[in-house]
């Protein structure tokens, strides 16, 4: 959470990833819809990365693609200094890094009890002796995420939502991970059990050293959990900064326009807030604009804006934005 | 005489587990050019009582008791007669999913036509100019174009608009819309909000907003009911609601939400998980996750109290006097102990 904590040596860099999935357009034809287009980020250990876009932007396939779980169409993956190549990197990064999803009804087998639930990752990696030492393994991973050991018999389906988040949760610990990719992991729960899942987020970051990429589409979620943030529009990063300021001072268009919709739960700011409103949809990615994929529905946006994808550069100490104009626009 | 006057309203489903009390006693007033905002966590009750005014629960549901007057006409035991006369003309709604309430193989003029055609005496050709006029009102480009398509090539955010389209082509006095925005990414929500709001200003007519977020009820809403299991803890402005709160769980509710303030530090949730409707506590439905539970919180339900004009809240916490009364009549309204009241906090 605060800069203190982290330190600056990158645990997770990813260098112009790309993933793109073939899309069939007619009987032999098939055009690749290019879900992440040139990302590159850094993430540091101990740290909480947010990234947050409109749904189909490309969050969860970046997330999917980091931990290999799609192969990349190309770029690197570097873990610790590592980079991940070969099958057996693979093997043993997937002991490192994990996966919370959205879904807490659809992600955990109805049929399976919690304590099957947990002890399946420490089956597959044989991660236990005995079948005492497997037991209190579980336990200990659900008093991690505030589950009593009474719960261990039951089935998922007996749980709401807020309680089989926490099962899935303590499931992805199982491995003793160092990095999670949290995919939108508190967007289908009530604001109250919410908060009780993000400050378990929180604390479990604490107790245990983790480096989250935290996905998700409510900015204020985002921004209290993270350090910093990451935009994305439609396979490309366009701006990255620390989680305040490119609250407070977005500086590319689509971020502009995404920070200023976030309905402020206060009646006088929400009412004097100015929108920014967007005209238009997004586009598919299959039929991506050429240049800047912002152009179609940016106000700034010139004849040039149709050439070049703008780089993604500095602008400032740690702030990325890639836009051709974030000069003039932010004078 | 407001526009809808909704008093008491009771409505329940009879299902094999026995009766599910899913709205318990809602009343509401709502006028011209007024957004009524309802939150409240999921299973509270919100859409239920929407579908109690427009009268299209599923069969097993029913109003028991209460009064819902459409322009000072009693639409409880009206008869479908009546109400198919009220439905659509004078009071539309609007889903969260418009997939749902589109039919995929007609195109989205042919929908739109009926529904015109349906409730007003247009012909063909005028139902057409109509459903285009609306589409534009709704600002979809080119609506002749748009007219022939299909609705899987439209968007989320381009579906409700068509839907809020077909919801206002009869000029209804009233629009429910029940979460229009909960499927959307903020910036077609943004989208949505405004437009809603722009059509209120030009057509004048009174909006109930369901929602469970408390910043898009901030942004439109006039006046809020907050419902927690099927009753309204609390109802007002939207000024008092947000910056005066009165009852517990709309504080816990307001205290969930991460802010500028929460940043680096801890959020402060509500604790235990939501209440199951088949096993309703006796006395303050919220007292099993309360903080703040007395004594007479677990006994006795807590009345309507009016804080002030624009406010009431049914929370013995406003009410010493009846605390005080009560524990005169010799019942015991001391503090509950912490671990007393953890027992509705075990998960499940
Ligand atoms: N397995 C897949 N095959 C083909 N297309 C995919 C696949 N997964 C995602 N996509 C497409 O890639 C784009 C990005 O999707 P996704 O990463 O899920 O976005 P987000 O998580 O931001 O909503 C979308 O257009 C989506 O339809
Ligand atoms: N057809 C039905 N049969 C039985 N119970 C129902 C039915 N529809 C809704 N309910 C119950 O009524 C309660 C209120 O539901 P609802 O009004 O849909 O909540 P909300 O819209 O606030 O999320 C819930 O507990 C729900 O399970
Ligand atoms: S590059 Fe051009 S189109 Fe893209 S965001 Fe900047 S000004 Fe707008
Ligand atoms: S009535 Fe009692 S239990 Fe209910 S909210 Fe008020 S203080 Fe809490
Ligand atoms: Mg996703
Ligand atoms: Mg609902």
């Amino acid at each position: 959470m605060s800069d203190t904590k982290t330190n600056e040596r990158p645990l997770v860099e990813v260098k112009h990833l790309k993933e793109y999935f073939p899309i069939n357009v007619g009987l032999f034809r098939s055009k690749p819809l290019k879900a992440v287009d040139d990302v590159s980020f850094s993430i540091r250990k101990g740290e909480t990365l947010g990234l947050v876009g409109e749904s189909g932007c490309g969050k969860t396939t970046v997330g999917r693609t980091i931990l290999n779980l799609y192969k990349p169409t190309s770029g690197e993956i570097w873990y610790d200094g590592k980079l991940i190549k070969t099958k057996a990197d693979i093997e043993e990064f997937r002991t490192k890094a994990t996966m919370v999803f959205q879904d807490p009804y659809s992600s955990l087998n109805p049929r399976m009890t919690v304590e099957d639930i947990i002890g399946e990752p420490l089956d597959v990696h044989k991660m236990y002796k005995t079948k005492e030492e497997r037991h209190e393994r579980i336990l200990e991973l659900m008093g991690h995420v505030g589950l009593n050991s009474e719960h261990a018999a039951r089935y998922a389906h007996e749980f709401s939502g807020g309680q089989r988040q926490r099962i899935g949760i303590a499931r992805s610990l199982a491995v003793n991970p160092e990095f999670i990719v949290c995919d939108e992991p508190v967007s289908a729960l009530d604001v109250s059990i919410q908060a009780q899942v993000i400050n378990m987020f929180d604390e479990l970051q604490e107790k245990l050293g983790l480096t989250y990429l935290f996905i998700a589409h409510d900015l204020l979620v985002v921004r209290h959990i993270s350090d910093r943030i990451a935009v994305m529009y439609l396979g490309k990063m366009v701006e990255l900064a620390d989680a305040n300021e490119i609250y407070s001072h977005p500086l590319h268009p689509y971020s502009k326009s995404l920070m200023s919709a976030v309905p402020v739960p206060d009646p006088k700011i929400a009412r004097a807030n100015q929108r920014i409103v967007l005209s238009g949809d997004i586009p598919s990615p299959l039929n991506a604009p050429s240049g800047c994929p912002f152009r179609t529905r940016c106000q700034y946006a010139t004849p040039a804006c149709a050439e070049a994808m703008p780089d993604f550069k500095e602008v400032s100490k740690n702030h990325f934005v890639a836009c051709h104009r974030v000069a003039e626009i932010n004078q | 005489m407001a526009l809808l006057e909704v008093r008491d309203l009771h409505t329940s489903f009879f299902t094999d587990a026995g009766e599910v009390k899913a709205v318990n006693g809602v009343s509401f007033n709502l006028d011209y050019g007024k957004v009524l905002g309802v939150v409240g966590e999921s299973g509270s009750g919100k859409s239920v009582t929407a579908y109690s005014v427009m009268q299209i629960l599923a069969s097993s549901g029913k109003i028991v008791k209460g009064s819902i007057k459409y322009d000072g006409r009693e639409l409880v035991n009206a008869g479908e007669d009546v109400m198919k006369t009220i439905r659509g003309n004078k009071i539309s709604i609007i889903f969260q999913d418009p997939m749902t309430s589109l039919n995929p193989t007609y195109t989205i003029g042919k929908q739109l036509m009926e529904a015109i055609m349906l409730h007003t005496d247009r012909d063909k050709k005028q139902a057409w100019d109509r459903a285009v006029e609306m589409l534009r009102l709704v600002n979809v480009n080119e609506p002749e174009k748009r007219m022939k398509q299909y609705p899987f090539e439209f968007s989320g955010g381009m579906r409700q608009r068509v839907m809020i389209a077909m919801a206002l082509a009869c000029e209804p006095d009233i629009l429910i819309a029940d979460e229009p925005t909960t499927a959307l990414d903020v910036t077609i929500q943004a989208q949505i909000l405004e437009l809603m709001k722009d059509i209120q200003k030009k057509l004048g007519m009174a909006i109930i907003l369901i929602t469970h977020d408390l910043g898009v009820v901030a942004q439109m809403c006039d006046e809020v009911i907050v419902m927690y299991a099927g009753s309204v803890c609390e109802q007002g402005t939207a000024d008092e609601i947000f910056y005066n709160s009165r009852h517990e769980y709309t504080k816990g509710l307001l205290r969930s939400i991460p802010t500028a303030d929460s940043d680096g530090s801890r959020l402060k949730p509500i604790t235990g998980t939501p209440i199951d409707l088949l096993n309703m506590p006796k006395g303050c439905p919220f007292a099993p996750r309360c903080e703040h539970a007395m004594r007479i919180c677990l006994k006795e339900r807590p009345d309507r109290l009016q804080i002030n004009a624009d406010h009431q809240a049914n929370c013995w916490m406003n009410n010493a006097e009846a605390v005080r009364a009560a524990g005169e009549a010799g019942l015991d309204v001391t503090a509950v102990r912490e671990d007393e009241t953890e027992g509705g906090e075990k998960h499940e």
